[in-house]
């Protein structure tokens, strides 16, 4: 558990010294999820290793969010008289991209002829 | 009473506390999620944010106080973003031999999401920083804060918009996808992935890990598509 944790916080260590050095427009842990895939598919023991500790920190990802979203009370006064015009545009876009997305994913994968299994 | 000030003079100035709160209010929020029968609308996140900013507000509490607790939560974002690559790795002839699919609808969703964003507020008359703090919303925070400040928004205020973006997307996914009789969870989770980065990427591992697979790998790749995208479309406006 320990050894694992260790494992993580080094690839996402690795992940943030990397992207800042380059000046990725990526975060630092996305990178550091790419480097642990690499390092998973040349070591595919460790998955099932690292597996439970893995799916243990994700199970409530949700959780997560929470304190990020405690601060946007505190900040939804800033957007002023602008609130309800900016919550029409975030609600109608998140609407209209997930429609494209999906139609866009699906579309594709049938015109390659896969089905969706 | 003096008893009551000593313990409340401790219990303020320890992170204990609101860690303790955060962990609560999300319990009390994933037991309301359970018992509606896993309903979309039941969002485990927004009636825990609700419920400690009505605790912060009536103790009289600052976010800052709060957040000297709840940085141990917010600060597990990081590890648990790399994890993603656990359930990617299970998944990965599946993730593979969809790589066309998602490339098309990396290109077309943030182009949506942003065209429309940005069509909308200014057509009811938003200019200037907020407009601009509005483009990357759909991108998970740290890189949506930094596109903002490169375009001259304001990374707070797009904070603010990503989140109020993600929590959107996760309560109006499955709803939606449902009417539109989508069953391929690739599309779904990857759709809500790009739309709505992390939160969305919660709300889809709560459906299946498909799902939940797919907009991780969505979440990841839509940081760069964004960050591409966002100064592209601004020459628009």
């Amino acid at each position: 558990m320990i050894n694992h944790l260790a494992v993580i916080l080094s690839l996402q260590l690795l992940g943030e010294v990397i992207t800042r050095a380059l000046g990725l427009p990526l975060p630092g842990p996305v990178l550091g999820m790419v480097f642990f895939l690499v390092l998973l598919i040349l070591r595919p023991a460790f998955a099932d290793a690292i597996k439970s500790t893995a799916q243990g920190l994700l199970a409530h990802l949700s959780l997560l969010f929470v304190p990020a979203g405690v601060g946007v009370v505190g900040h939804i006064k800033t957007l002023g008289s602008d609130v309800g015009v900016i919550l029409l545009a975030i609600i109608l876009s998140t609407i209209a991209a997930i429609v494209v997305s999906v139609y866009a994913f699906t579309l594709t994968a049938k015109l390659m002829g896969q089905s969706n299994d | 009473m003096t008893d009551f000030q000593d313990i409340w003079t401790y219990l303020s100035s320890e992170p204990l506390l609101w860690l303790t709160a955060t962990l609560a209010a999300y319990i009390i929020g994933d037991a309301l999620f359970q018992a509606s029968g896993k309903r979309a609308y039941v969002n485990p996140v927004l009636i825990a944010v609700i419920l400690l900013a009505v605790a912060l507000t009536v103790s009289g509490t600052t976010y800052e106080t709060y957040f000297d607790g709840a940085k141990f939560v917010h600060f597990m974002l990081g590890p648990a973003t790399v994890c993603l690559a656990v359930p990617l790795y299970l998944n990965l002839r599946q993730v593979g031999k969809s790589i066309i699919p998602m490339l098309v609808a990396l290109i077309v969703g943030p182009i949506t999401a942003i065209g429309t964003a940005l069509g909308i507020a200014y057509a009811f008359g938003i200019r200037g920083e907020v407009l601009l703090s509005l483009a990357p919303k759909s991108v998970t925070a740290p890189v949506a804060m930094g596109i903002s400040e490169s375009i001259g928004g304001s990374p707070t205020l797009t904070a603010v918009m990503v989140i109020l973006t993600g929590i959107t997307g996760a309560i109006v996914c499955t709803p939606l996808l449902n009417a539109l009789k989508i069953t391929d969870y690739r599309a779904r989770g990857f759709a809500v992935g790009i739309t709505s980065h992390g939160i969305g990427t919660a709300r889809a591992f709560q459906v299946n890990e498909t799902a939940g697979t797919f907009a991780g790998v969505g979440m990841g790749a839509n940081a760069l598509a964004t960050a591409i995208l966002v100064p592209l479309l601004l020459t628009l406006f």
